[in-house]
């Protein structure tokens, strides 16, 4: 667990969800949605898979149809310029260049958000393979450069889906260390995952099971109100209390 | 910021081409062995070459682009880069923009190739001006962005994309004029051919070919091409949809 900070005190909401509910292919997969996710902070987005964590991301990134009820997201609606200005977006699975260098991704993605590379091949430790195709990275490694193309620009609102998945235990640890280093920074971060593990990294969580929010707490809150602080444990008490 | 966001596409686009140097010299020599076959074809019959030579010009940037364009942007939909740049401040338009410059460029130094070799040592000739040529084909190449983004659009994998190539080129071939004069088909295919822009482009090449002086006609012909082409990329972009399921 990350100690406070003082930008958490004086908190705003980059996200806010009310009701959101969306259909694909007419099945309701996201179901009455209401959360939030703090400016300034690690939010944790854990469910199984198929919970439909990537959907709520899609949703917020503004790219999801079938969407009803509200989504704000830094005071605006998802899609919308503004947003789009400060927005970084990870999609689950590396949605980068594979005929292009790593540097060359990082540099595209930076001129479009008119911005500099600055350090970033640094923070997601990829700056000894700058000058090598995408197409010839293992899997981690490619994930690290679509991670990468999405802190280019300094975004206010971060949507990592599943960034730290395949990765190792050290690189995952950082990577996580990064996230928290940004939140400092200012970002508000959406991180999702399958790992119920890494919930202990996350300033709030983020519950999610079969499109419905089980709860949204802090890790702290996790431990005390389900009397474990094996968060697997933790997690499946949480859905029989109900 | 618009420009440089367009700019930044196109250069991405050039980069990822550069890194496939043999679709670069596929597309710069296939051209020229078919215009050297065509020569070699027509040995004892330097008019009919005269005649085949120059609109076959104008065809080459369309089905090399309509390939290009069409592939690269289905990668784009099926890969996810798509998605993640139509969160970006990108704008479509500045994408396509993207597209259209570079493919645009690209096209140029095709048709300065291939037009060098054909109205050099293959001796075509040509009686008007030598650059409206290379313009023409430069807005075939256009032409062939927006119609490879609208077949993008259709298509949901690489298979099914090239499987547009006979359905939304080879049609336009067959009736372009180049087979049979348009004025002697009959009124239905005449009218058909009317309404498709490869028609134009071709009558703009026969008019350079045939005619000095022919800069009206050819102009006029290059304007009807340009609009088929902005009116394809408009209708592609509106293809390029922020949500999706």
């Amino acid at each position: 667990m990350r100690a406070p900070t003082p930008t958490e005190t004086s908190r705003a909401d980059a996200v806010q969800l009310e009701r959101l509910t969306v259909e694909r292919g007419g099945r309701i997969v996201l179901r009455d949605l209401t959360a939030s996710v703090g400016a300034g902070r690690v939010t944790g987005l854990f469910g199984p898979s198929g919970s439909g964590k990537s959907t709520l991301i899609r949703a917020i990134a503004g790219v999801q149809s079938g969407v009803r009820g509200t989504i704000n997201v830094l005071g605006e609606r998802p899609g919308s310029m503004a947003v789009r200005r400060s927005l970084g977006y990870m999609t689950q699975d590396p949605s980068v260049y594979d005929d292009l260098t790593v540097a060359e991704n990082v540099r595209y993605f930076a001129a479009i958000h008119g911005g500099q590379i600055g350090s970033v091949l640094e923070r997601v430790q990829l700056q000894s393979h700058a000058t090598q195709l995408v197409r010839n990275l293992s899997g981690g490694q490619r994930a690290r450069v679509s991670l990468a193309t999405a802190l280019v620009g300094r975004p206010r609102l971060l949507l990592l889906d599943e960034p730290t998945v395949g990765l190792d235990p050290l690189l995952r640890r950082d990577l996580w260390q990064l996230f928290g280093e940004l939140a400092i920074e200012g970002s508000a971060l959406l991180v999702s995952s399958h790992v119920l593990d890494e919930a202990r990294h996350c300033d709030e969580v983020i519950l999610l099971r079969d499109g419905r929010i089980v709860a949204q707490l802090t890790p702290a809150e996790l431990a005390s109100r389900t009397g474990t602080d094996d968060l697997d444990e933790a997690f499946i008490r949480l859905i029989e209390q109900r | 910021m618009r420009t440089a966001r367009t700019l930044a596409t196109a250069r991405r686009v050039l980069l990822q081409l550069r890194h496939d140097p043999r679709t670069i010299a596929l597309m710069l020599l296939v051209p020229c062995v078919l215009e050297t076959l065509l020569r070699l074809i027509y040995a004892h019959h330097r008019a009919a070459f005269d005649q085949a030579g120059a609109p076959l010009l104008a065809f080459f940037p369309l089905t090399t682009v309509f390939l290009v364009t069409s592939i690269a942007l289905l990668r784009e939909r099926v890969t996810g880069t798509l998605e993640r740049l139509l969160t970006s401040p990108l704008g479509r338009l500045e994408l396509l923009g993207g597209y259209a410059v570079s493919f645009g460029l690209l096209a140029t130094t095709q048709a300065i190739v291939v037009s060098a070799l054909t109205l050099g040592p293959l001796g075509l000739r040509v009686r008007g001006p030598v650059p409206l040529l290379v313009v023409l084909a430069v807005c075939v190449a256009l032409l062939g962005t927006g119609l490879g983004l609208l077949a993008s659009a259709f298509a949901r994998s690489e298979f099914q994309v090239v499987q547009f190539f006979p359905l939304i080129i080879l049609p336009q071939f067959l009736l372009c004029g180049l087979l049979v004069a348009r004025e002697r088909m009959p009124s239905v295919l005449h009218a058909i051919s009317d309404a498709l822009p490869l028609s134009y482009a071709v009558d703009g090449m026969h008019h350079l070919s045939r005619q000095t002086g022919a800069g009206g006609a050819v102009t006029a012909d290059i304007a009807i091409v340009l609009g088929f082409a902005v009116s394809a990329l408009v209708l592609g972009a509106a293809t390029l949809r922020r949500q999706t399921d």
